[in-house]
């Protein structure tokens, strides 16, 4: 019976999640961009991703501009109803610190011993990382900071260097810039689902401007994204088909697009929760546990492997 | 063996070049003509679009609500201007500290070279006010001005009444980026010479000013205003600065989105834009437009109080209300928005304007030409002149008859009795020049020795010396033969016909380079009488022709032309005074601003045209 449990538990495959979540864009006039990833932040959160585990990289600070007469708020709606700036917002990658090196770095792991744990993407075989970016683009590449561009091809090889040394089990990368859909046309490496807001050759377009502030407050897709998620609650069992249905080409112009066919799962039984939030799967045991035994040797728990592990998963890795 | 060095081909060719040297001139200029005139139709010119990105579409909210208030205030600096006779210093003090700003005054004295008789002035003393809006989160690195000049009067009351709201209106907001500078000019170019150079720490004009104690920081964009009446019916966008620059294209982009989003009427050389492009009287109101802005780019003078600016590297236009009988009326509540909509778009600039052009001609408001489109008109009149050179270079390598020295092509430097020495080419240059030198020099230098001997005022004097020394340069070539000995030769006058040829190839080049509409309308008249004087064309007929084509009836000719597209046109004897005035206006403009009109005719293009009234007396 344990077994059974156990296995239904690993269907997923996943243990913990992490979320990368990077605007490229400096300058006021790309305010949009930031409230982009605050938004994906913010419901990255709320679902239950602690900021631990969130490496967020925001290339300009839009809530302290000079220009913003709202200071410290960044706003996603018009008439200033989501603030999604919030309180504790903790930024890790800010201004010119984010660059295309220091994105690879965070993606494959080889940062210097300095960096903090804040700055690390700390993941192994059996995360579940979410990986949201967002700023100008175009076919094949996405501008960083209006100085240097990351290809497709970069990407990929940065993804098959994660598979590789086994930093994720399943990666959701997520793209919101005009011709996203190149990025993830080079992917090759195992367990990649992929979505971006616009086709080759299609911009994708901001959605509404707030005239008090004097910027577009949030690009179409991610508005409407951000929107599907309000919806989502740790328990929800929404999948990734319903993502793929989110801002059709009537509210986007663009046209969004996907891509599952690296991914071993079908899209219909991956739930929402399992990139954008952190379910925890806790198993209530009535046994006890004598704490205070001295520890057994291994060969004898070979046999009780299995249900060894549903004891330690309650106390939750990572 | 190659085109050019193989003999026979070399005379087939040079042969093709002297015998359709001609027709190819005559078709050059007509076609240089006609590209010019096809410059104002419609589908040959391109919309005006915003090129900064950083400014993006007109999206902001305008909520300046204090138009009446502005408009007391206004009435209320008219009254202090009365009682003060002149820039009421401290209540404009008293008033911008009271709306919070930073105030500074600067002081500055002027003596012109000759008393100003347009506007009535010599001896000028004045006080700039200007209040430093400084940004509330922002290092004060860089500066948007507003400005509005006092003059005398009632004009311009409005103006500063609108800009005192501003200010006030400004003060309350948060979002300002970058600091603001109210500025009250007096005495308008003269204080506003006195003020930039006093911001930017040069003195290029030997202006007399005290130095500013405030300063807000590099200067982005600058606005200046000028408004006389409470209503309006439309906004004029004055663009042409000193020397002929243009402000960025994007200022004038920017202003006409924010009228077109607010609905106000906007023109630009007073004229508005008409939809009948494909109509005659569509089309030469277009020409119209394009050709008033060719003229007062080629004045070389300040048109607005922005004029200045320029030179700095600094975009500005200026915004002038026009009262006229119309039915719809504007108030200055939503001027004041129009403003604040422009200046919550400048203060979202991250760099200077250059996105978009500098150089370019604008049949109306939302149509433009830019340089690539309007350069090879004054191309193909160049080209006249390249072909003429190539001409007589052609008719100077080959071997006159009888002569000892063999086919060696050029100007050789001999003593031989057929070659020209350099002696006879440098003489009549070296005059010219000399000529050119006392046209600059000798009008306000002998002002007063005119005015003892004659019953005229100093500014009269000044101009009818000038006209009288570009006369007496008419009498030049018979008095410059008794200094050369012997008599010059056929050669002699090409030789200087080429040298003249290239030399005014140069310079109208580089002017048009600078200031193209200065450079094609000298090129209209100067370049058929350069191609086609020689010794041996009718005297009296060529000499008639070349005097109604020198730069002085040239001149005369663009003020008549200008009245009229104006739609004021005057008689013959306004029009003379009005020209007397022109050129008095443009010594001063030379000696208080720098403009460089004055001398490049008076140095360089008189001497230019000498030469060839030299050529064309050549004995």
């Amino acid at each position: 019976m344990l077994q059974a449990k156990a296995g239904q538990f690993f269907s997923s495959g996943h243990t913990n999640n992490w979320a990368v979540l990077v605007c490229t864009s400096r300058f006021w006039f790309n305010y949009r961009h930031v409230a982009n990833t605050l938004s994906v932040y913010r419901s990255v959160k709320r679902l239950g991703i602690p900021d631990s585990h969130i490496v967020l990289m925001l290339a300009d600070d839009m809530a302290c501009n000079h220009r913003n007469p709202k200071p410290a708020t960044v706003f996603s709606h018009k008439n200033m109803e989501l603030n999604v700036y919030g309180d504790d917002v903790e930024v890790d990658y800010r201004g010119y610190e984010v660059t295309v090196e220091n994105f690879l770095r965070v993606l494959t792991g080889r940062l210097p011993p300095s960096t903090p744990r804040s700055k690390r993407l700390l993941s192994d075989d059996h995360s579940n990382i979410l990986i949201y970016l967002t700023g100008h683009g175009g076919n094949g590449f996405l501008k960083f900071q209006d100085s240097e561009e990351i290809s497709n091809v970069e990407l990929a090889d940065a993804f098959e260097q994660m598979w590789t040394k086994r930093r994720y089990n399943e990666l959701l990368f997520i793209i919101d810039t005009c011709q996203g859909a190149s990025m993830y046309e080079r992917f090759y490496s195992p367990n990649l689902m992929a979505l971006a807001s616009s086709q080759v050759g299609e911009d994708s377009l901001s959605h509404q401007p707030d005239l008090a502030i004097g910027v577009h407050l949030m690009d179409r897709y991610t508005f409407y994204l951000l929107e599907f998620l309000e919806d989502i609650h740790p328990a929800s069992t929404a999948n990734m088909n319903d993502l793929f249905k989110v801002c059709p080409k009537s509210q986007c112009v663009s046209t969004p697009g996907h891509r599952t066919d690296l991914f071993l799962r079908d899209p219909g039984n991956v739930l929402i929760t399992d990139f954008f939030g952190s379910v925890r799967k806790v198993e209530i045991t009535m046994e006890t546990i004598n704490l205070t035994a001295p520890m057994v040797k291994v060969t004898s728990h070979i046999k009780c492997y299995r249900e060894e592990l549903t004891v330690l998963s309650s106390r939750t890795k990572g | 063996m190659g085109l050019l060095s193989d003999p026979n081909r070399r005379r087939a060719l040079t042969k093709l070049l002297t015998r359709l040297n001609a027709p190819i001139c005559v078709m050059c200029y007509l076609a240089g003509v006609a590209w010019f005139m096809g410059l104002a139709f419609e589908p040959f010119t391109l919309r005006t679009y915003m090129s900064e990105n950083a400014m993006g579409s007109t999206m902001v909210e305008e909520r300046f609500p204090a138009g009446e208030r502005a408009l007391a205030t206004g009435r209320e600096f008219a009254a202090h201007k009365k009682k003060v006779g002149g820039m009421p210093v401290d209540w404009l003090v008293k008033t911008m500290q009271s709306r919070g700003l930073e105030v500074f005054t600067q002081s500055f004295t002027r003596k012109l070279p000759f008393p100003d008789e347009n506007k009535e002035r010599y001896m000028v003393r004045g006080t700039n006010v200007y209040g430093i809006l400084r940004a509330p989160r922002a290092p004060r690195t860089e500066a948007l001005v507003l400005s509005a000049p006092c003059s005398e009067g009632n004009n311009n009351n409005q103006a500063v009444g609108l800009l005192l709201g501003l200010a006030q209106y400004f003060r309350s907001q948060i979002h300002w980026a970058k600091d603001i500078i109210f500025l009250v000019n007096e005495h308008d170019l003269i204080g506003m010479q006195a003020w930039l150079e006093g911001y930017h720490h040069t003195n290029t004009t030997g202006g007399d000013w005290s130095p500013l104690q405030g300063r807000g920081g590099s200067i982005q964009a600058a606005l200046s205003l000028e408004l006389s009446s409470d209503v309006i019916t439309s906004l004029d966008l004055v663009l042409e600065g000193l020397n002929g620059q243009l402000p960025n294209l994007d200022l004038a982009n920017l202003f006409y989105a924010f009228c077109q989003k607010i609905g106000v009427l906007c023109t630009i050389q007073g004229k508005l834009q008409r939809n009948d492009w494909d109509t005659t009287s569509g089309y030469s109101h277009a020409a119209q437009t394009m050709m008033l802005m060719v003229l007062k780019q080629a004045s070389g003078r300040p048109w607005g109080d922005h004029g200045l600016f320029l030179r700095y590297h600094i975009e500005a236009a200026s915004i002038r209300g026009i009262n006229s009988f119309r039915q719809y009326k504007t108030d200055t509540t939503t001027i004041g928005r129009l403003l604040e909509g422009m200046y919550r778009k400048l203060n979202n600039l991250l760099e200077r304007l250059h996105q978009s052009y500098f150089f370019y001609l604008m049949p109306s408001l939302s149509r433009f030409v830019s340089i690539g489109y309007y350069m090879p008109a004054f191309g193909l009149l160049a080209v006249i002149l390249l072909l003429r050179a190539l001409d007589l270079w052609v008719q100077l390598g080959a071997s006159p008859p009888g002569t000892e020295d063999g086919v060696a092509g050029g100007v050789q430097v001999s003593n031989g009795p057929s070659s020209p020495g350099v002696l006879s080419i440098l003489t009549p240059v070296v005059i010219s020049h000399m000529t050119g030198v006392a046209l600059y020099t000798l009008p306000i230098l002998s002002q007063e020795m005119a005015v003892q001997h004659f019953p005229v005022s100093e500014t009269e004097a000044v101009v009818l010396t000038a006209i009288a020394i570009y006369t007496a340069g008419l009498a030049l070539p018979h008095n410059t033969h008794r200094l050369l000995q012997g008599e010059g030769t056929e050669e002699g006058w090409r030789v200087l016909k080429l040298v003249a040829l290239l030399y005014l190839a140069v310079l109208l080049g580089c002017t048009a380079l600078i200031n193209f509409s200065l450079g094609f309308i000298l090129a209209l008249s100067l370049v058929p009488i350069a191609a086609f004087i020689t010794p041996h064309t009718p005297k009296a007929l060529s000499a008639a022709i070349m005097v109604l084509l020198s730069p002085g009836c040239t001149l005369l000719y663009c003020v008549f032309v200008f009245q009229e597209l104006q739609e004021t046109p005057v008689s013959l004897q306004d029009g003379w005074m009005l020209f007397l005035s022109v050129i008095s206006q443009g010594i001063l403009d030379h000696a208080l601003y720098g403009s460089l009109v004055y001398p490049l005719l008076a140095l360089l293009i008189y001497p230019c045209w000498l030469l060839l009234w030299n050529i064309l007396f050549w004995k």
